[in-house]
């Protein structure tokens, strides 16, 4: 047995069981599915509230161009922090408890770079024809803005909500260090534990999460998207 | 506070976490470069090659990262070999994608053309693929490196080291000054990298092509 890619292997075999189907019967409902509710509860809420922010900021610097630059420097420092480096200053703000609440502001702060670029990308994307149009036909500047710059805006938003809601799925998974819940509590304790079966399951329905949500929202772009269908068939 | 955290860096072991972070995202950067851009390279003229390559991106976006480092627990034991092979698994998507499309997107006719100069196809590859490419392939390196520094964070739960072992530290025995000082070195070796690997980024973007994209703009 000197040959270590053997050694490795026999590890792997001389594991009991690395999938414990036993146990995740046993525990399907009292820990799989809270993780997963609790998974899908954080994403969803923040990319709601990174949107409810992203949407506005990304209107606003389309229009104000040198609001943009600043807009970027400051949510791409905040994309770039390390995860679990934001989780722990967040947590060191007097007042801030672990749970949720800290999760949820970190994830927000990583969605806004990519839903605000989107954004604005998206209503720079509309012909200046189309918006001369628009003029000409009396609409003012608001019903512009509603009626014809954010609904043709509307598929490169959407790609950005795409790429922002994959992310978060995969971040909230650190989240459960310091007590935010979901699919990362099954990893954290499997680690603790030992236990590989929960690493796995926590990790195999974390990526199974974060596919379905990409293929969720990529039919969503594609359908916002009539004239892209019409021109494939 | 502030001098608490400053007292955390003069720690003896601080230098070594820092050394085990620089070291685990670089050689996992290294390895994964020279996994991806073989690869990129042998698939550059295939279209199913261009499929896989797109397909690995989107599969390595959706796995988190935390997921890849607990599964090599399992796999690969506990410690630092077992935190480098998740973290080059976690790195190689960036680049792989990015090489991929870049070599791809150089315009047909300038490959003609080089052609008709009587140009060999290593040369058209070296002298006309890659220079193009290089911007594109560069922001690929940098986005997996920013990324593979973020995570080598994580490397700490799977008994890697790095920096996260502060964060680790800190938090379970509720020292807050502990926690701050490896999340803020941790935040600012991330910028660093997002900084430095954007100035290479420059610095590999042939003056053609800078003049090129001056004059689109």
């Amino acid at each position: 047995m000197s040959n270590p890619a053997l050694l490795l292997l026999q590890d792997v075999l001389d594991e009991p069981k690395l999938i414990d189907w036993e146990w995740i019967k046993d525990n399907f409902w009292e820990d799989i599915v809270p993780a997963i509710q609790g998974h899908i509860f954080l994403s969803v809420i923040s990319v709601a509230v990174a949107l409810a922010i992203a949407l506005p900021v990304g209107i606003l610097s389309a229009r104000y161009r040198k609001a943009y630059p600043p807009v970027t420097f400051v949510t791409g420092v905040l994309y770039s922090i390390p995860s679990l480096a934001l989780f722990a200053i967040l947590i060191s703000i007097p007042g801030v408890a672990i749970g949720p609440s800290p999760v949820i502001i970190a994830l927000v702060a990583y969605s806004l770079l990519i839903l605000i670029r989107n954004t604005v990308a998206g209503l720079d994307s509309v012909p200046p024809e189309t918006k001369d149009a628009a003029r000409g036909m009396g609409l003012t500047d608001r019903q512009i803005l509603f009626r014809v710059e954010l609904p043709l805006a509307l598929p490169i938003i959407v790609a950005g909500i795409r790429i922002a809601t994959v992310t978060i799925i995969g971040i909230a998974t650190i989240g459960a260090y310091i007590n935010g819940g979901g699919l990362g509590t099954l990893i954290f304790d499997g680690i603790g534990r030992q236990f590989p079966t929960m690493i796995i399951a926590g990790a195999v329905l974390a990526t199974a999460l974060a596919i379905i949500a990409d293929l969720l929202l990529l039919a969503l772009e594609r359908y916002l998207r009539p004239w892209a269908r019409v021109r494939r068939t | 506070m502030l001098f608490k955290i400053l007292e955390v860096y003069a720690r003896p072991d601080f230098p070594e976490k820092l050394r085990q972070h620089i070291v685990l995202s670089l050689v996992a950067l290294l390895v994964a470069i020279a996994i991806a851009m073989p690869v990129a390279l042998l698939i550059r003229n295939t279209r199913v090659g261009a499929l896989i390559a797109i397909n690995i991106g989107n599969i390595g976006r959706a796995v988190p990262s935390l997921a890849i480092l607990a599964l090599a627990l399992p796999f690969f034991g506990i410690g630092f070999g077992s935190a480098l092979v998740a973290l080059t698994a976690l790195a190689i998507p960036p680049i792989l994608i990015n090489a991929s499309t870049g070599l791809r997107e150089v315009n047909k006719d300038v490959i003609s053309a080089a052609r008709g100069m009587g140009l060999s196809g290593g040369q058209i590859l070296a002298r006309i693929q890659l220079p193009i490419a290089a911007p594109v392939i560069f922001a690929g390196i940098r986005t997996s490196a920013v990324q593979t520094v973020a995570s080598a964070t994580l490397a700490t739960f799977i008994g890697g080291g790095g920096l996260g072992d502060l964060i680790v530290e800190g938090y379970s025995r509720r020292g807050p000054e502990i926690l701050l000082a490896g999340a803020l070195a941790v935040a600012i070796l991330a910028i660093i990298t997002e900084i430095g690997f954007g100035i290479l980024e420059r610095v590999f973007t042939p003056k053609g092509l800078k003049i090129a994209q001056k004059r689109g703009s």
